[in-house]
Formats: structure tokens, sequence, C-alpha cells
């Protein structure tokens, strides 16, 4: 029981972290910009995708540094020649401008390499159980990936608080106009930001690419989970985001991990049916088999009982 | 009111003959396609373009009453049910009134974000747990049925597809027609109103709240209805009918065609099922140029096809379109040569073997020959391209001017309804 | 018997108090003018009574009845009609539609999906009427958005005097037009207003020496006078605080805050 426990909360994590990798950069982008950037997972993938073409030459290490700034090149373009052109015909437009984008991104994604798996793999160096415990392996990459979401968790936290960059950025998003009043170039910034959330995005595919597989769902499978927890935490908080991330990774994991369900809630009520009740699909429901389906539920109480998210201030 | 009553004679006339011209199975099944598609189009335009909801999961209304119509289809086959097989979209459009009954109670609260967000929340919701509970929804293979059970409908049993097709048609003229009328009616003027300002809707007397889960509902109806016929006409509904990818499809066709005219989704569900069954045919790239397209709208034609063709109004009121009969020809041909060549090499670099014949020119994939040919034909087209945009600004810059005495009429209201 | 009354409403954004125990009493039929300084809370104020914000303290009353828990429709229907200082219309719909959906709850329409509204005689005339007192008939297609400053000036007046409410809050309704334009708006809303009875801000003071039975004083959230024109213009608080030294023996001049 306690293995359990112990390996689902580090799984947990794992996924947590790297939903908050994601989820930072969505949140950034969206306090700024005030853009809910449909097509953010599919910088993951992107990332992915480039790392492995990239490793093959180089070797899991410079694609680790290369492919998120290529990534976020891509999502600098996408700014400055899309974005910011379907801007004057308002919010509703640019969302669906990055949902088109997340689209053609999954198309493009399939045109350049195909539409089966990748086969990118972790680096042999990491490929070493970091310890055993109740006879179960923990990988050493897994813990790399806690490592590397940690370090950009600080080092994010150190930009937006101690540098000159983060002051501006953090009033840009509450006072947009005195900004652009103060000297500053509005328009430049928001590339920027678009471009560092995207290359965020892309590091997360890095080092998610060799775990969740590299393939052209993979953007979908994560993308409105992504968006789940921008909205649970509350649209433009990222402290909010971090909570929602952790707490969806946890969530999914402890499901998952557990074999609950309701067979074992109606033994413990004494109650039966019989196996051609009409309900029993339900009767039968197990907390894994609903584990996918947990995160919207939420998203949907949340956005029922108070609209601004967990955190969040304004509404929209 | 004469010249409305026309416009829908027409419209009848053409759903009519339409099968007696273009005859084969194929086109007939196209068609029909066509019908669905503009019903749960045009359901769509209720919430985005009428009501101002931009909505991820309406497939969900489109699936659940395709699933129910299902349900009934099997129901009328085991005999615990008889009625006409012509009634089963009715079926559908009353289990996606219920859905969105009930979700619209609470999704409607706000427009906006927060209601994009429920939308796509409900939608994900939904889609999962059909996988979930497979006595309804029938698991990864989904439901299907028979339409030829049932009493005869005047002597049709709809086992062949042209009789389908008439149904589809008699419920999306019927459908069509309804959608429209609303449109004109106090709730369907006021969801404009609420679309616009949904704060001063407030102080004339009416609930913003209100007035959105009307559309809701209607919309909801609808979608139902479209979900129904697609139960007629395949007999099978999956998870496929109302996941996200499907609520996707429809919001790209509305958006495409261009949500502020009522005839917009009609365009969009027209040209989109055209790529789709005839695109589909000639290449397996057919999303990627699909999804180009669609992003390429969204940068360019905020307005859709259809606010392209209308910003011809404007000349066309003035006299003046004959100034771009021209100029149109002059940019169009460099614009065509260099689409096509553009084309030729994203499939060139797809093709398999190493022959690849495309329109009737026959290219060698590996050789360095073939490449250099389309690149140089694509570059020499783009540099004519922009040779003639010069000129085509100016045409149109002289067509939208008032050189005569002012014409209010050529703006008469703006094409919003 | 007074149609509005408001007895000590206060209200106050975060720390701020903009609206300090305002009493207020309104009579059925009564011209009624409030002025005061810019930021003195004179919007603030209809947005209270229109249900646009929540009041912090106090009640307000309409016909007898409180109205400081309802929300903006209901009080409209109640018959309490309102424009905004800042143009707020249907930008996208055409002129006539504007006017057409100020009518439709008024005339009875409610959320009614049966009728069609091309086919209300009754509706159309009215909607047509209205669009004839403000001048814009020859306007009636375009969407809104896309008039001049002044026309959706005149648009704003027209929907919220379209509905023959029993009461009319007017925000600065004539600010931003030319005089000529002014003089034709301030005609109209007279002659719409006629057995109606109005609470208009303004700050143009010949009109509202012009048009107003009663005035009061509004400045930094307090009512500091509230009389009929001729003890207003005698007051000396008032002279002090607001008119300064404008206010001449036999005429008043036209000033801004
Ligand atoms: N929604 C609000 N939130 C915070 N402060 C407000 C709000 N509305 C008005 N105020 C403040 O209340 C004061 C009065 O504003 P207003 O009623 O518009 O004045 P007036 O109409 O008399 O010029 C101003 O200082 C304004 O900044
Ligand atoms: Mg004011």
């Amino acid at each position: 029981m306690i293995e359990v426990l112990i390996f689902a909360t580090l799984n947990g994590l794992v996924t947590g972290l790297l939903l908050f990798m994601l989820a930072s950069g969505l949140t950034l982008i969206f306090s700024m910009m005030g853009v809910l950037n449909f097509a953010h997972a599919s910088f993951y993938m992107l990332g992915a995708y480039f790392a492995y073409s990239i490793s093959l030459y180089t070797g899991f290490w410079p694609a680790l540094i290369i492919a998120p700034i290529l990534v976020g090149l891509v999502g600098a373009l996408v700014e400055r020649y899309g974005l910011r052109r379907v801007h004057k015909s308002g919010h509703v437009a640019e969302l669906i401008f990055t949902f088109g984008l997340a689209f053609l991104i999954e198309e493009a994604v399939q045109f350049f390499w195909g539409r089966s798996t990748m086969n990118y793999r972790s680096p042999d160096i990491l490929n070493f159980p970091l310890f055993t415990l109740f006879g179960q392996n923990f990988p050493a990459y897994k813990a790399f990936m806690i490592f590397i979401s940690v370090s950009i968790f600080i080092g994010l936290y150190y930009v937006l608080t101690r540098t000159r960059i983060g002051i501006i950025i953090q009033a840009a998003i509450t006072h947009p106009n005195t900004v652009a009043n103060l000297g500053h170039n509005v328009p430049f910034i928001f590339m920027a930001v678009f471009g560092a959330g995207s290359g965020l995005a892309g590091l997360a595919g890095v080092i998610a690419g060799p775990v969740l597989t590299t393939f052209p769902g993979m953007a979908v499978v994560l993308g409105s989970i992504v968006f789940v927890i921008v909205v649970i935490g509350g649209l433009g908080s990222l402290g909010g985001a971090l909570v929602a991330s952790l707490l969806i990774g946890l969530l999914q994991s402890y499901a998952i991990a557990s074999n609950l369900g309701m067979p074992d809630l109606l033994n413990l009520l004494g109650v039966s049916f019989a196996s051609d009740h009409p309900l029993n699909d339900i009767w039968r429901l197990t907390l894994p088999q609903i584990a996918p389906i947990l995160p919207f539920l939420l998203l949907v109480l949340v956005l029922i009982f108070r609209p601004s998210g967990l955190f969040g201030k304004r509404e929209s | 009111m004469l010249r409305k009553s026309i416009v829908w004679i027409v419209f009848a006339i053409v759903l009519l003959v339409l099968p007696q011209i273009f005859t084969s199975i194929f086109s007939i099944s196209i068609f029909t396609q066509m019908t669905i598609a503009i019903v749960f189009a045009l359901s769509y335009n209720m919430l985005l373009g009428q009501g101002g909801m931009l909505s991820f999961g309406h497939a969900v209304y489109f699936g659940l009453g395709g699933f129910l119509a299902v349900h009934a289809l099997m129901m009328i086959e085991n005999e615990e049910m008889m009625f006409s097989v012509t009634l089963i979209p009715l079926v559908g459009g009353l289990f996606g009134l219920i859905a969105a009954l009930f979700i619209g109670s609470f999704s409607t609260h706000k427009a906006g974000t927060v209601f994009a967000m429920i939308s796509l929340g409900m939608g994900e919701l939904i889609a999962a747990s059909s996988l979930i509970l497979v006595s309804f929804f029938g698991g990864e293979a989904g439901v299907s049925g028979d339409r030829t059970y049932g009493p005869p409908f005047f002597g049709y049993d709809f086992a062949q597809g042209i009789e389908v097709y008439y149904l589809a048609a008699a419920w999306m003229f019927v459908a069509t027609l309804c959608m429209y009328l609303f449109t004109q009616t106090p709730a369907g003027r006021m969801a404009n109103a609420v679309r616009d300002n949904p704060e001063r809707a407030e102080f004339i007397g009416y609930s913003a709240r209100r007035v959105r889960f009307i559309s809701f509902a209607m919309a909801g109806f609808f979608a139902g209805i479209a979900g129904g016929l697609f139960a007629v006409n395949y007999e099978i509904l999956t998870e496929e009918n109302l996941n996200a990818a499907s609520s996707g499809r429809v919001l790209l066709m509305a958006y495409i065609g261009g949500l502020g005219f009522f005839i917009g989704p009609i365009v969009g569900a027209i040209v989109l099922t055209l790529i789709n069954s005839l695109l589909s045919n000639y290449t397996t790239l057919w999303m990627l140029y699909l999804g180009i397209l669609f992003v390429l709208t969204v940068m360019f034609l905020p307005r859709g096809l259809t606010g392209f063709l209308m910003m011809h109004r404007v000349p066309w009121h003035l006299g003046k379109l004959r100034l771009l009969a021209v100029p149109y020809t002059l940019t169009s041909m460099p614009g065509a040569v260099f689409l096509l060549g553009l084309v030729a090499m994203i499939e060139m670099s797809h093709a398999s073997g190493s022959e690849f014949v495309y329109l009737g020119i026959a290219l060698n994939p590996d050789g360095y020959g073939s490449w250099a040919f389309l690149l140089a034909v694509t570059g020499v087209a783009f540099y004519v391209l922009r040779l003639t945009l010069p000129r085509l600004r100016d045409a149109w810059s002289e067509a939208n001017t008032i050189t005569r005495k002012p014409d209010h009429a050529a703006k008469e209201s703006g094409g919003q309804s | 018997m007074s149609l509005l009354q408001l007895q000590n409403v206060s209200k106050s954004f975060g720390e701020t108090a903009i609206i300090r125990d305002v009493s207020l009493s309104i009579a059925q039929g009564e011209k009624h003018a409030i002025i005061g300084p810019n930021g003195a809370g004179k919007s603030t104020l209809f947005n209270l009574i229109s249900g646009r914000y929540g009041v912090s303290s106090g009640n307000i009353l309409f016909k007898g009845n409180p109205i400081h828990n309802l929300k903006p429709f209901e009080i409209a229907r109640m018959g309490l009609a309102r424009s905004f200082q800042v143009t707020n219309i249907f930008p996208l719909l055409s002129v006539f539609e504007n006017i057409r959906c100020g009518l439709l709850w008024s005339m009875d329409y409610r959320y009614s999906f049966w009728n069609l509204v091309s086919r209300q005689k009754a509706l159309n005339a009215r909607t047509e009427a209205v669009l004839e007192e403000i001048g814009l008939h020859d306007r009636r297609n375009f969407p809104a958005g896309e008039l001049a400053y002044a026309e959706q000036r005149a648009l704003e007046l027209g929907i919220a005097i379209a509905s023959g409410a029993e009461m009319i809050l007017l925000d600065e309704p004539v600010a931003g037009m030319s005089h000529s334009e002014a003089k034709n708006a301030v005609a109209l809303i007279r002659k719409v207003t006629e057995g109606k009875t109005l609470v208009m801000v303004e700050h143009d003071m010949s009109i509202v020496f012009d048009v107003a039975d009663r005035i009061t004083v509004l400045v930094y959230g307090e009512v500091i006078a509230s009389d009929v024109p001729a003890k207003i213009r005698g007051n000396p608080r008032v002279q002090e605080a607001y008119l300064g030294e404008v206010v001449t023996g036999d005429g008043v001049e036209a000033t801004h805050a």
C-alpha cells in the first residue's frame, strides 16, 4: 500500500511539474496579451520532434538546448506575423486563430515526420534506476525531469521578480498602457513573451518526449489538460497554475494507481445490482477508468461555482 | 417579402433537381453529407455568429442526438416502437434540446472565455464518458442500426441513397427556414443585441443570460436534428461524432463560411464537404491544406468567404464591379500558377516511387531537374503576382469610391443578421 | 407621492467612498437635474439607481418598492429607462434595430420566438417614429458603430426614450453635441418626457435652468443642496462649491467643471 502511495506521488509530481512548465508559459502569455493560446501544447509537441531530429545528429544534450530555442523562434514568428495581425479582430478571432494553428501544426508534423511514433529515447547515461523501493525502480530520467522543471520554476521566479525585464513584464500585465507610456516597446515585449512561453513549452516537450512517447497526437493529449489547469488555477495567476498543475498531476496519478471503484463503494454500502442492470456500466466504474475525465470534471465544477478560478482575480 | 420568398422557392427547387442532374451514387452521397453539415453549421452559427458564444463542444448535441436516434432505429427494428424513420431526426433534435437545456442552464451564465471553457470541458467530459458508458454509446465501436425497418413512408423504405437524400434535404430545408425565421423573432433579434453589448441589453429589460440560454437551447435542438439525420444516413454513431475534433470541424465550417451572415455557414458547409470528399480522393494531405486554408482565412478574411463576396456589394451598388474584372484576371492567373506550384512541391515531397504525374506533367521526385523546374515556375509566378498587386489595389479603391452622388444604399444593413 | 426615493445611500469602491449618505426624493412628473463637478459621483448615482452597481448601504425605492437588490433588467421592466454618459449601443446592429430592440420589452414581446418582428406593425411604426424624432431616419440602415459621434449620442438617447418609460435617467445627453444639435436634443427631451419623470445629469447651466423643476447639487459624493432653481442659484454653499462667480444676478453663463 505504502509503496503504491509513494510511487503514485512521485509520478504525480513528475506529471504535475511537467504540466506546470506548459501552464506557466500559457499563463504568462494570457496575462500579457489576453490570448488563451490553443496552440500552446503544439509547441510542446514541436519541442519533442525538433529534439528527436536534432538528437539524431548531435545526441540528446545539445538538442536539450537547441530545440527549445528553435521552438521559441517559431513562437515569436507566429506572434509577429500571425497573432498580431488577427489581434485587431478581437479576442474571439485570436482564440480561433490559435485553434487553427494547433490544427495546422498537427498536420504539419505529420507531413514532415509521418504518422508513426518516433524512436526518441532518453540518453543512455540516465538509463538506470535511481533507487529501488519495495522492489520497484524509480528511473533516473524521471528525477532528471523533476530537476529540470524545478530549475525552470526557480529561474522563472528569479527573472520575474529580480530582473528589469521581469519587472517590466509584471508591470505590463497589470498596467498595459502605462508601460507603453514609459517608452517600452510593448509589441516587442509581447513577441518576446510569446516566444519565451513557446520555448518553455518546447523544453517540456524535449524532456517529456522520451517518456510520454513522441507521436502526432501528443499535443491533443496534453493540450486541453493544460487549458484546464490555467483556468482552474485562475487565468493569469502563476501561483494558481502551479497549484493546479500539481493538483491535476497528483489526482490523475492517484486515480490511476488506486484500483478502487464503484464495486468497492457498493460493497461498503452493502448494495448490489444484477449484471444486466441498465446502469451496469456505472456500477462497475473504477477510478483508473475515470482518471482521464477528472480534470474536465474539475474544470466544469470550478467554472460553475467560481468562474474566476481558484486563485484568479480577473474575470474575462 | 416577395424577394425573400423567391429565394426560398429557388432554394427548394435546387434541392429537388440537384440529384437529377448529378445522378451518381457518389454525388448523391455528397449531397446528403452537405445537407447534414448545413444544419449542423447553421446551428453552430446560432451560438457564435448570432449569439456571440464561442463553443468548443457543440458536437456533443449533434452526437447525443445521433446516438439516441440510432437507439430509436434499433427500437423500431425490435418493434418496441412503431413510427416512421422520417421522424428520427426529430428524436435526435429533442434529445439535443434536452441536453442543451441541462448544460445551458449553467454554461450560458457568461459569454466569452468562461463560456468557451465550459463548452470545452463539457465536450471532453461527455466524449470521455461515452467511452466508459458502453451500453448506451457502444464503446470504441459505437452503436449501429438499420433505417429500413418501420412503416414505409408513402411506399419508400429508405433503402436507397436518393431516398435518404430527399429525406435529409426536406429536413434541412425546414430546419434552415426555422433557423432563419428564429433570427427574425424578438428572441433572435435580442440574441444579436446581447452578442453586441450584453450590458446594454439588461438596461432595456432583457436578461442577457436568458437570451443566451434560449439561443443555446435552439442550437442544441438543431444540432440534434443534424445528428439524427447523420444517424439515418450512416446508421452508425461512434465517439468520434461527439468529440473535440468534431466540435472543431463545425467551428471551422462556420468560420470559413463567414459568421456574420446567415448563409455563411451554408457556404462553409458546402465548401468543406466538397474539400473533404473530393480532395481526399486526390491527396492524403488534404487535412494539411484545410489547416492552411483555415489559418489564412482567420488572418486575411475575418468575415469568411461570404464576407469576401459581400465586400463587393459597394462596387456593385456603385455600378463599378466591372472595373475589377481585368485586375482580378491578371492577378488570379499568376496566383493560380503560384498555388499549383506550391502544391506540386508539397505533393512531390510526399510522392512514393520515382514517378510523379501532376496535371499531366511527369516529374521525378528524386531528380534535381524536377525540383528546379517547380521552384523556377513557382518563383516566377510569385514575382509576377506581386507585380499585378498594385493595379488590383488601385482598381479596388477606385471601385469603392463614390464619384457621383452619395449612395446610401451601398452600405445598407451591413449584412449582420 | 415621490416616484423615486434614495434613503441614506452610500457606495464605496474598495476604500474610497464615492457616494456618501445621499437621500433624495423625486416626485412623479418632476424634471430633476443633478449637477456637480466631474468625479462628484453623478454617474455612479445613476448606476446605483439603475442596478448596474449594488449599494454599499441604504435603500432605493421606486414606486414605493425597494429596487437596490434588483438586476438592471428587473428595474428596467418596472419602467425606469436610462442613457449612458459613455455611448453604450449595439454597434453591429443597424440604427433601426437598435431602437427596435429598445422597444421590444416595453411592447411586451419578451423572449417570444414565434412572432416575426417584421410583421409587427405597431412595433415598426413606433420605431420609425422614434427615428424621426431623433433625426436619424436617413441613417436607419447603417450599423450603429459606424455613425458619427453626435449621431451615436442621438441614438443613445433614442434607445433610452424609445420604451416610453415612466422615469428616464439621462447622463449628460447632449455632451459633445454642437450648439444647434444640443438645442434640438433638448427640445426632443422636453417633448418625450412630457408627463414623465426625468432625472438628468448636465453640465450646461443654461439647459439645466431651462429644463429643470428642481436641481440637486452633488459634490464629493454628498448632496449639498436640492431645491428649485431659484433657490439653488441663491444658495451660497452652491455658489462657493460649484458655480463660483459665474452665477450673476439675472442669468447663468454656461460653465464646465
Ligand atoms: N467601477 C468603479 N470602480 C472604481 N471607481 C469608480 C468606479 N466608477 C466610478 N468610480 C470613481 O468614482 C468617482 C465618481 O465617478 P463618476 O460617478 O463617474 O463621476 P461624475 O459622473 O460625477 O463625473 C470617480 O473618482 C471614479 O474614479
Ligand atoms: Mg459622469
